[in-house]
């Protein structure tokens, strides 16, 4: 069988779903409004901890995070499903599928067929719906890609028994009961005061401060570790900050639009100042990128050139801090 | 960013034609989505990762041929894991696998642990236990 389901391309996963299932029920809710209402934009640095041999940072919330904030701000019920059996698993999809009810999945990216080779790295927290099955064929609307794709009942199963941290454990889940009317406003502010919360945390690894920490790490690493690893470190962050899911800039740009239509759904001219303001900064952090890609291109830099990109991080979390600063009290 | 910004450089996405998706502003201001098919900033951040994780394996396959270490790590480095996440997918303990690295205790493994190993790598025992037959 076949759902009649309209995908639509996201740059992040776990919005895209949540929007596509949303609009799916007829509610007009844009990949930028999920972001924003369940908190996506973060930063934080885990201590201790390697994610492909490199430092772990990210530049959004724990995976779930966004769409678990996003649906109690809406007061949205959503019903989950996780599994220890595999036959259970896809019998329970299935069946899902046959109440013509397209169901969000979360899966690991590593086995996923449709994926570039050089992507498919152990990373457990991808988003996708599931619409449709056709014989022992899968109907694939992955909000990353441009268009649908298929897995097999096979592939499938190995993608949602991923193992590692954040296996998914079969994990599926969709929205079951609405409120009369979306109370968007109210779920808006209340996104938006968490943001600045999140971002101006007294917490040393998190938020702007988690950035000046990082600019530390940063002149250190070349002298500690030598350039070697300061270069596969530097270009962790790259990956993290512009890699697909982002849409450009660790999140900011995607912000900037949540704040333009926040400005207008809020009848709120301060925020559309706002949204131009941290568009700007999303600008800087691209040239940041920039400039830590010109390091690890080539092989020997001087060790002056570390201390730069970390100047510039620290003069970024010093913008942002004045701006979310403002964001909390125009709202 | 400007949509006409939008970097539209050559990258490993091409291979599986697909283009990313991209928050930018479009002259009047107003945001707008335009798909990327890549940036050089961080396609070199992403063949650096790739390169990285060749020599790892390409080292895991000299300690293989010297003896000091035995197929797993090798066949783990070419699955892009670490210990914690073979230890996982083998429902063992972390000091368990990399017991198993020590080529005396790997001769010794069980037909049965053995075949669990080759299934997490999709690979026959023979290959498993012979790196040149991969």
């Amino acid at each position: 069988m076949k759902i009649d389901f309209t995908h639509h391309q996201s740059a992040h996963c776990e919005n895209g779903v949540v929007s596509n299932l949303l609009k799916h029920k007829g509610h007009n809710i844009s990949e930028p409004m999920v972001f924003g209402i369940g908190s996506g934009l973060f930063f934080v640095y885990i201590p201790f901890l390697k994610v492909n041999h490199g430092p772990a940072i990210s530049f959004r919330p724990m995976p779930g995070f966004i769409f678990k904030r996003f649906a109690k701000r809406l007061g949205i019920k959503i019903k989950r499903y996780k599994f220890k059996d595999k036959k259970k698993a896809q019998l329970t999809l299935d069946a899902e599928l046959q109440n013509n009810n397209p169901v969000g999945l979360q899966v690991g990216v590593y086995h996923l067929s449709y994926f570039p080779d050089e992507y498919r790295f152990h990373f457990n927290a991808h988003n996708m719906v599931v619409y449709g099955k056709e014989n022992d064929t899968y109907l694939i609307s992955d909000p990353v890609m441009e268009t649908t794709t298929t897995l097999t009942e096979k592939e499938l199963e190995m993608v949602r028994f991923a193992k590692g941290a954040f296996a998914p454990k079969g994990h599926i889940y969709y929205p079951i009961q609405y409120p009369k009317e979306l109370n968007l406003e109210r779920a808006i502010k209340i996104g938006i005061k968490s943001t600045c919360r999140d971002m101006l945390a007294p917490v040393p690894i998190v938020g702007v401060k988690g950035m000046r920490l990082v600019a530390k790490l940063i002149r250190k690493w070349p002298v500690q570790k030598g350039k070697k690893v300061a270069n596969h470190y530097l270009g962790q962050i790259v990956r993290m900050q512009e890699e697909i899911g982002t849409g450009g800039g660790g999140f900011r740009f995607i912000y900037g639009a949540f704040l333009q239509e926040a400005a207008v759904i809020l009848k709120n001219d301060k925020l559309k100042e706002l949204s131009n303001e941290i568009t700007e900064i999303g600008n800087s952090w691209r040239d940041f990128a920039v400039d830590a890609s010109r390091i690890y291109k080539n092989r020997s830099p001087e060790i002056d050139a570390y201390n730069k990109v970390a100047d510039q991080l620290v003069a970024l979390s010093n913008r942002e801090e004045v701006f979310f600063k403002k964001l909390r009290k125009a709202i | 960013m400007k949509e006409s910004e939008v970097p539209q450089d050559k990258s490993n996405l091409e291979s599986a034609s697909f283009r990313e998706l991209c928050y930018a502003v479009d002259e009047n201001g107003e945001y707008t989505t335009a798909n990327s098919s890549g940036w050089d900033p961080k396609t070199i951040a992403l063949n650096n990762a790739i390169e990285d994780i060749k020599e790892r394996i390409e080292k895991a396959k000299k300690l293989v041929f010297n003896n000091q270490t035995s197929p797993i790590e090798y066949y783990m480095e070419v699955h892009k894991m670490d210990v914690p996440i073979l230890a996982s997918y083998m429902g063992l303990w972390q000091w368990r696998v990399k017991r198993h690295f020590k080529p005396s205790v790997f001769n010794k493994l069980s037909q049965k642990m053995l075949s669990k190993y080759a299934e997490v790598f999709s690979i026959s025992i023979e290959q498993l236990q012979d790196i040149n037959k991969e």
